[in-house]
């Protein structure tokens, strides 16, 4: 750590504002949208894609931002990454406006889109990984010492020679990931990473991503409509629907403002009529197995403890709620209101 | 101490990042990495890369038989012999050919805008007009140039010129700015995509078309073609209007003498007028909803 001293005066004011290296602040994207009505007649339809968004991540951490399909996810990754320039609010990446200075910023950040490739489709994938070497200008040393990397974690080597067309959907995706962190991004936004992966792939990718937020302390921002991906990587994670911000905090904190219940599963000695107990009722039973239903926020100690006493209890667990089902009941809460 | 670590890694870029350096020498650079990849990778097959080489030189050189047929039957075209056909057709393919080399892939820039993979190249730092321009670099195109400057040649041959040395001067300097007049075609026809997606045959017909044209004598073109080709398009400006003065013949439109030494100047406004056209384009662009 003797360059210790080097990189804290490194620390501009124009560089890294407090603690927060992506800011958002009242962010809105429009979509001016065309309808033909007749023949040269057209309507003019604002689609209100990302409405006010204010939200902040810093540096290091890695956060899961989900929402239904035409939510405004990607729109919100377009504009972090200077792709597209907001129509209202104000954006800052590392300091950068993105759509102003989107060249400088794009040295500092890496994006992969699960949809579409960044690679060069007709040539091998070491090819583009050369060109990327150069396009970044990325230090000799540290490309080699990259491109060994993720090779290695990602199983590149058999893929290098191989150009990116004839690569299937997972080896492309992994293909991807290691071409948007040849030069060392200080953030990864991935939308939808794991879209059409197997089982197998998705564990791979997210072991890696994982792995590049603890060791390289790379800040990770993703979509994903896959919630095993959030709840494997993510402690923090962003809900939006119809372009507004509904939920911002740690994954668990879903279970409350979804409302959700947790489920107690109880083997009794025999066959029993349903269990009749205070806070809780029986959704199921199957000979001496019964499904109990309770409020997630209430502790289940006290429940065991009142079934005990009046029941012949063998076996008990506790099943945590399924957080696909709190997200889409929140999604559907919200189209109701 | 991972994000010490990672300060200090990004740290070791914070020079790098082009803030203070010009676009062109960045847009230039970019360019050059590019198309190199793309050299490498079909220099690989070498046998196939002399086949396409010679195809477009056969396939381009076919305009200028054409020609030739057309002077087995008559003595003069408009009032000019072969030689001085030779002379135009050879200026403005070599010219053509020097832009259709060096930008000949940005006509596929609507299919770019419809199917959103523009979002790739702007998430790459570099400017990208030099990313669209350079993707598929193929030095097969070589042909058309080769092709032109042997009819060129064949003209200089044939063609008794008064030369003066500011005739001679005069050569080079219409090869390149006849190459940047089509550039600024080629580049306004691209912007012109980020609005219309399916306008790539009306950029073609500028193009491709307008190098056809070119290679005739004015007078056999209507008085209104001519026109529109020297004060609204001004492709005249890449051979007719200073090549005829080389020639020492008269144009069709009443100009004064002095117009033939404009081309650098029409060329250095054109670029200068595609270029706002580009960045007016490109920030009219809005990707796609997937
Ligand atoms: N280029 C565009 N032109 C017009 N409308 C657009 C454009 N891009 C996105 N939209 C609209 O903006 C809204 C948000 O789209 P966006 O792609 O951000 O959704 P998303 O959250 O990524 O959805 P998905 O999960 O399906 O990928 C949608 O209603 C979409 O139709
Ligand atoms: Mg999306």
């Amino acid at each position: 750590m003797d360059t210790q001293t080097d990189t804290q005066k490194d620390f501009g004011p124009a560089d890294d504002h407090g603690d927060d290296f992506i800011r958002l602040d009242g962010v809105e994207k429009v979509f001016d949208v065309r309808k033909k009505t007749g023949f040269m007649r057209s309507e003019r339809r604002q689609v209100r894609a990302v409405d006010s968004i204010s939200f902040a991540v810093a540096r290091g951490e890695m956060v899961g931002y989900i929402g239904p399909n035409g939510a405004g996810k990607s729109t919100t990754i377009k504009m972090l990454t200077g792709i597209l320039t907001p129509s209202g609010g104000r954006l800052r990446v590392a300091g950068i406006d993105p759509s102003r200075e989107r060249t400088r910023l794009a040295h500092r950040i890496g994006v992969v889109f699960g949809q579409r490739t960044t690679l060069w489709w007709d040539l091998p994938l070491i090819d583009s990984y050369r060109l990327m070497h150069r396009m970044y200008r990325i230090p000799d040393a540290r490309y080699a010492e990259n491109l060994d990397r993720c090779v290695e974690l990602l199983e590149l080597a058999e893929l290098l020679d191989v150009p990116v067309r004839q690569l299937s959907l997972g080896q492309r995706m992994r293909g991807d990931i290691a071409a948007a962190l040849l030069h060392d991004p200080e953030v990864l936004y991935l939308d939808e990473p794991t879209i059409g992966l197997d089982v197998i792939s998705k564990a791979k990718v997210r072991e890696f991503l994982r792995h590049l937020n603890a060791e390289q302390g790379t800040t990770v921002l993703l979509t994903t409509h896959d919630l095993t991906d959030i709840e494997q990587l993510c402690r923090r994670v962003m809900v939006i629907d119809h372009g507004r911000l509904m939920y911002d905090g740690p994954l668990t904190g879903l279970h409350e403002i979804g409302e959700s219940e947790r489920t107690l599963v109880v083997d009794l000695e025999r066959e029993l009529p349903p269990i009749e107990v205070e806070s809780a009722r029986v959704v199921k039973v199957e000979g001496p197995r019964q499904w109990l239903a309770f409020p997630a926020a209430q502790s289940a100690a006290p429940l065991v403890a009142r079934i005990a006493a009046a029941y012949p209890l063998v076996d008990l667990s506790v099943r945590e709620p399924d957080i696909e089902a709190v997200i889409s009941r929140m999604y559907a809460e919200k189209a109701t209101s | 101490m991972a994000d010490l670590q990672a300060q200090e890694r990004h740290d070791a870029h914070r020079g790098f990042p082009p803030t203070g350096r010009s676009r062109v020498v960045d847009g230039l650079r970019a360019y050059r990495l590019i198309a190199w990849m793309w050299i490498r990778s079909t220099m690989a097959y070498r046998a196939s890369f002399a086949m396409t080489v010679f195809g477009n030189f056969a396939g381009t050189a076919l305009d200028f038989v054409a020609i030739l047929l057309m002077f087995s039957r008559v003595d003069e075209l408009g009032g000019y012999s072969l030689g001085e056909v030779a002379f135009l057709y050879g200026l403005s393919s070599a010219a053509f050919g020097l832009t259709d080399l060096a930008l000949g892939s940005v006509d596929r820039l609507g299919q770019r805008v419809r199917d959103g993979t523009l979002d790739t190249l702007l998430v790459r730092p570099a400017p990208v007009l030099a990313q669209v321009a350079a993707d598929r670099f193929a030095l097969r195109r070589l042909g058309r140039i080769t092709q032109g400057l042997l009819v060129l040649g064949y003209a200089l041959v044939v063609v008794d010129i008064s030369w003066t040395p500011l005739k001679v001067l005069m050569m080079p300097v219409m090869v390149v700015s006849g190459a940047a007049i089509f550039a600024s075609v080629f580049v306004a026809g691209a912007a012109f995509q980020f609005v219309a997606q399916d306008a790539s045959q009306v950029q073609n017909s500028f193009t491709y078309g307008g190098t056809t044209l070119l290679q005739y004598p004015p007078t056999v073109f209507a008085k209104d073609l001519v026109r529109g080709v020297t004060f609204v398009v001004p492709l005249a400006f890449v051979n007719w209007v200073p090549a005829l003065y080389v020639l020492d013949l008269p144009y069709p439109l009443d100009l004064p003498e002095w117009v033939a030494f404009l081309p650098p100047l029409v060329a250095v406004v054109c670029c200068a007028l595609s270029g706002v056209a580009w960045r007016a384009g490109l920030r009219s662009y809005r990707s796609t909803g997937s």
